[in-house]
């Protein structure tokens, strides 16, 4: 540590900076992992196997997994839409595709209903099925990958990939060795915030998806009916097994983003 | 020829940067396209290189009609301003990338890399990456890059520019030591005349989209075909209508040579080895440069009587839209 020197202003930084994140983050979410632990072992692996639970969990980290990879697919190609080509229109769609974010998330619910819901003017009536869910996940999810990418992809040099063309690589070719290998941690980051923001839905899709057990509950509405018949602990082992599942996501996209970085 | 460009245009909306260009360039030579910038040189390489499509007119390389391939399969090198290198790419993944990208054997990339590392002299910086290497470093690796897919010709756009004087120096020695060795037809565009003059076998002046000459460093500097190629490739100065080098003015003390301009010494300026003199003739101020012995031998100060005139043989141009006095001569060609 000797060799570690910190100014007294960059300690200062370095001081208020974690007492933010420890009161922010920290505190709570050891307050979580003590609560799931409160009921010992037993409890908490109980409460984590219950048919219902499980469930719920395969539900919502499976979708949430299934809408990432989408996202990272359409996520690409809309920010390279937006950057690389020139469309009347743009500009709207530029400022649209926020839309999903800013939108409270039960407005968002409301809108999927009224156009998916029993009486869809498209015909199209997804209620109570995991379509739903998949469609709120996606819906919400789609500005991540979108607004990670764009700026990245609008910095690269064009020269590089000239200079790749000139020494005979095709298209696909450059994409996959020089651009890919650039926007992979744009990528992974939009990625880790899209899975993020999967796993933790609830408003968007209450209204469509029914809440059947089993079927197309999600664990935050798990988590809220635990909390709501006074079972504080089995609401805190499934956030656990969440927290769990999350970071080691986020680690997984690093690995992959440092992977297909340095590949090329 | 190498190179064949015949009646190229281009234009970028309402701006001509090319028109109607048609230039030859000779195999195994190293060729200059010199010009100020935004005068079109670039555009006319990345046009050659397929990076940019004339909108009419056709390249021909190597015998072949280019006009409408891709860059991709012209078989030229290029090599950016600004590196253009692969930066997740350590030097030898970089230098080696066209040869993967032809899938080559894996021993024989290894060879052919080593040997292009000896000849740029990175060997010791191979598992580097480009963000580890100076300005001058990155330039050679970008060069080693290009030459590794053995090209028909090698493309190089303002390849200095971005470097400091002193390693920019170096850099172009080398790039003719280089062209010597490989012999690979090179064309390289820059604005810096004194690079062209020093390095190139033959210039291309390029403005405002066309042509002006062709020729060798010698004959540009010795017969430019008009003003502008005698104003682009050194200092000028006006005497009567014609366009001189200082350096071709001669002096002599008082007036009474009859087939001179007599004038006032108006200001002298020593700079290193050489003087700068100022002579107003009256209607205009002609500038003479000297060495010191010259100026020594001449013997005059500010305010003196001088007769001003051109060095027989030096080459002049006449300012357009004038007409050539008389009493003033021509000097022969």
């Amino acid at each position: 540590m000797s060799s570690v020197r910190l100014t007294r202003g960059s300690g200062l930084g370095l001081g208020v900076a974690l007492l933010w994140f420890s009161l922010l983050v920290l505190i709570p979410l050891a307050a979580v992992v003590a609560t799931a632990a409160a009921g010992g072992w037993d409890g908490f692996w109980q409460a984590v196997t219950n048919e219902q639970t499980a469930a719920a969990i395969r539900l919502t980290v499976g979708t949430a997994l299934l809408v990432t990879v989408v996202n990272v697919v359409m996520g690409t190609l809309i920010a390279w839409v937006l950057v690389r080509d020139r469309f009347p229109g743009q500009r709207a769609l530029e400022v649209l595709i926020d839309v999903p974010f800013a939108l409270p998330t039960i407005v968002a619910g409301l809108v999927l209903l009224s156009l998916y819901g029993p009486d869809s003017p498209l015909g199209l009536d997804v209620a109570n099925t995991r379509a739903a869910v998949f469609l709120a996940f996606l819906f919400v999810t789609l500005p991540f990958v979108v607004r990670t990418v764009q700026p990245v992809l609008a910095e690269l040099d064009r020269e590089v990939e000239e200079a790749a063309a000139s020494l005979g690589a095709s298209r696909l070719a450059t994409f996959r060795r020089i651009i890919l290998p650039a926007l992979a941690p744009a990528i992974a980051a939009g990625a880790a915030l899209s899975f993020a923001r999967g796993v933790s839905e609830y408003g968007s899709l209450v209204l469509l998806s029914g809440n059947l057990p089993l079927r197309t509950e999600v664990t935050s509405v798990r988590i809220l009916s635990s909390i709501e018949n006074d079972n504080l602990g089995n609401a805190a082992a499934v956030a656990t097994v969440l927290l769990a599942i999350s970071f080691a996501v986020i680690v997984a996209l690093d690995v992959i983003q440092r992977r297909v970085g340095r590949r090329g | 020829m190498s190179i064949e460009v015949t009646g190229v245009s281009k234009r970028f909306g309402d701006f001509v940067a090319l028109q109607d260009v048609s230039v030859s360039i000779p195999s195994g030579q190293l060729t200059a396209l010199l010009g100020p910038s935004g005068g079109g040189k670039s555009t006319l390489l990345r046009i050659i290189a397929g990076l940019e499509y004339a909108d009419a007119g056709t390249v021909g390389i190597e015998g072949l009609d280019a006009t409408a391939l891709p860059a991709r399969k012209r078989g030229v090198g290029f090599v950016f301003q600004h590196y253009a290198a692969f930066k997740h790419l350590t030097v030898r993944r970089n230098i080696a990338f066209g040869l993967e990208i032809r899938k080559r054997p894996k021993d024989e990339i290894r060879r052919r890399v080593d040997e292009l590392l000896a000849l740029v002299h990175l060997e010791q910086f191979a598992e580097r990456l480009p963000a580890q290497l100076s300005g001058g470093q990155r330039q050679r690796m970008a060069l080693a890059r290009a030459l590794a897919v053995e090209p028909k010709v090698l493309l190089l756009d303002e390849p200095f520019g971005a470097l400091d004087a002193k390693v920019r120096k170096e850099l172009r020695e080398w790039l003719r030591r280089l062209h010597d060795e490989v012999h690979v037809t090179t064309v390289f565009v820059t604005h810096d005349q004194e690079e062209a003059l020093e390095v190139a076998d033959e210039i291309v002046v390029v403005n405002e989209g066309r042509v002006e000459q062709i020729g060798t460093p010698d004959q540009l500097y010795d017969e430019p075909a008009n003003d502008f190629v005698m104003r682009f490739l050194g200092p000028v100065t006006q005497l009567g209508d014609l366009l001189v080098r200082p350096h071709d003015v001669a002096l002599s003390p008082g007036a009474d040579d009859p087939d001179a301009v007599a004038g006032r010494v108006a200001r002298v300026v020593r700079v290193g080895f050489e003087v700068r003199v100022e002579v107003s003739t009256g209607e205009q101020v002609v500038l003479a440069t000297l060495t010191r012995t010259e100026f020594l031998r001449l013997g005059v100060g500010v305010g003196a009587t001088v007769s001003v005139r051109v060095v027989p043989g030096a080459p002049v141009v006449a300012v357009p839209g004038s007409v050539v006095r008389s009493g003033l001569e021509v000097p022969a060609r």
